[in-house]
């Protein structure tokens, strides 16, 4: 067939279909207008297939190439329900992915929190030891904050305002800025990761030992330990994807590296997902549980207590059972 | 078509010698991708920056009125700004943000499908590295250095920067008299004579007959006939219009 006649007889089914694909790049497309789509779809293939098998000219293999692709990035567009998938996602997807990866959970988990533990215990006997790591400013700040005679506690204790939508948007970007950071310099070959990880760990312990050895462990301990159960444990996951990443980087196995790379990410921006969750609650719990005075510092523990119990029996128990929602 | 031709061996498939980037999809067609460059995404970049910048400053003017509810609202948007302005867009507007769309460039899949949430997140997320030490240098460093342009956050999110291309105009085919080509044609000869055809507006008088006289042996006429001659035989190949 001379191509002349080809583009005559096909002519009007392609104008066709590209009015269909600018309503849909619009968003404007009803359902009326998208019917037969798939089918149109593919029979542009096959046009532009037997245009290359016979040597038709370039404009119109071209012009043919241009329809396919808008086509397939129509046609192969990610619309997943939201919804559903973050609550199987939540149910027993993350805590699967947790326990999957717990090699570098473990890693990242032993970094973090026993650097936190022993620089804690560390700045408890030895108290001068804090100032070697924080700057005096910082060490004054921190003791005003955690005062007993505060009213209100935490980081915007001393504002007296009471204003906890200040203090839940200002956590938000603090800690889920630092968790991403923790995750993203992991691609440098882990470095990043492991430097955020014990860094984190390190100043967090310190001020918990320097804010105990002086007396104001009560205030301090009974305000952290609520939503220290998420923020902790998301940091400490966040580094673990960023380990991932640098793991990959470091021994990709029988892959190339940047296929390994690849496969990685996609599994640690799972983890993240998880992070982001987890830090959502953090700073909603540290906004407006841990920063109330009303509640006894027994009680804060108990509440407090309990939410660790439920973060590890979340990401070690949840989402086994044969019949976990998928 | 005659058998002769579907007898033919598949074409073989050699790299294009340009930056296109090659794509089989399930239809069983070669997607060609044309992956942008430092220059147009550093631009688009740049045209997303200040972008950002404006609506922060619009924000802190405003919301600054509203006292410490203003603030912690604004350090909201100012996190949702700065992490998530290039996600959202990337997933909601088929993989353009504003910058990008100005340009003419979207963020795809490698195998050519849209951008989607894990790999929008993913990109983005590690531009953190990009950026380091400063100014871009390792995404620059990067995307120089990889033949799909790609900083390092796109080679961990398995995505691509391409350009979306627009229609070409229509070409005019030069007047001749249909012929039939002297002797069989393959596939690429006969390409290569239709696209002489078509971009012969683009080419200077004195470099068509250049062309064209490469072949005036094969043709068995005069050099000053062979253009002649050549856009007759396209003619004929096309087929009455």
């Amino acid at each position: 067939m001379k191509q002349s006649l080809f583009e005559n007889r096909h002519r009007a089914e392609w104008h066709a279909f590209a009015g269909q694909l600018e309503a849909l790049e619009r968003g404007k497309a009803d359902r009326q207008q998208c019917q037969g789509f798939a089918a149109a779809y593919r029979r542009l293939c096959q046009h532009l297939a037997l245009a290359g098998a016979r040597g038709y000219s370039n404009h119109l293999i071209e012009q043919l190439q241009n329809l396919v692709l808008r086509g397939h990035q129509q046609f192969y567009r990610h619309r997943s329900p939201l919804g559903t998938q973050l609550i199987g996602f939540v149910l027993s997807g993350f805590p699967r992915l947790v326990r999957a990866e717990w090699r570098c959970v473990l890693a990242a988990g032993l970094l973090f929190f026993g650097s936190l533990l022993g620089m804690g215990v560390l700045v408890y006997l030895f108290p001068e030891l804090i100032y070697s790591l924080v700057d005096p400013e910082q060490v004054a700040s921190m003791e005003q904050m955690y005062d007993p005679d505060a009213r209100r506690l935490g980081r915007f204790g001393e504002r007296d305002s009471g204003d906890d939508w200040l203090m839940f948007g200002f956590y938000i970007m603090n800690n889920i800025g630092i968790a991403f950071q923790t995750f993203a310099s992991g691609l440098l070959l882990g470095l990043g990761s492991l430097f955020f990880l014990l860094f984190n760990g390190l100043m967090i312990g310190a001020v918990a030992g320097h804010l105990t050895q002086i007396g104001y462990g009560q205030t301090f301990w009974s305000f952290v330990i609520g939503h220290g159960a998420f923020e902790l444990t998301a940091i400490a996951l966040a580094g673990a994807a960023g380990l991932r990443l640098g793991w990959a980087l470091l021994a990709p196995g029988r892959l190339p590296r940047s296929e390994a790379l690849r496969l990685a990410a996609g599994r640690s921006v799972r983890l993240i997902g998880g992070v982001i969750l987890f830090l959502l609650l953090a700073a909603f719990i540290e906004a407006y549980w841990s920063s109330m005075t009303l509640a006894s510092p027994t009680l804060k523990y108990a509440v407090g207590a309990g939410l660790w119990l439920l973060v590890l029996a979340y990401l070690l128990l949840a989402g086994r059972g044969a019949y976990a929602p998928d | 078509m005659s058998l002769s031709s579907v007898a033919q061996p598949a074409r073989v498939h050699c790299p294009p010698l340009d930056t296109r980037y090659q794509v089989e999809t399930p239809e069983g067609i070669d997607l060609l991708l044309r992956p942008a460059g430092l220059v147009p995404r550093a631009l688009a970049f740049a045209i997303d920056l200040a972008i950002r910048g404006l609506a922060l400053l619009l924000l802190f003017v405003v919301l600054g009125l509203l006292g410490q509810f203003g603030m912690g609202l604004a350090s909201i948007l100012l996190f949702l700004l700065t992490w998530w302005y290039m996600v959202l867009f990337e997933v909601f507007n088929q993989g353009r943000s504003p910058g990008k769309q100005l340009l003419g460039l979207r963020v795809v899949h490698d195998d050519g499908t849209p951008v989607g949430w894990a790999a929008s997140l993913t990109r983005n997320l590690l531009r953190f590295v990009d950026i380091l030490p400063f100014a871009y240098t390792l995404g620059i460093l990067s995307c120089l250095n990889h033949p799909a342009f790609k900083r390092l956050g796109d080679i961990a999110a398995g995505t691509l920067v391409v350009y979306r291309d627009t229609l070409p105009a229509r070409p005019n085919l030069p007047q001749a008299e249909a012929l039939r080509a002297p002797f069989a044609l393959s596939l690429s000869e006969q390409r290569a004579l239709l696209g002489f055809a078509e971009r012969a507006e683009q080419l200077s008088s004195a470099r068509r007959a250049e062309l064209a006289a490469i072949l005036a042996e094969p043709l068995q006429v005069p050099a000053e006939q062979a253009e002649q001659r050549l856009h007759g035989i396209a003619r004929g190949l096309l087929g009455p219009t």
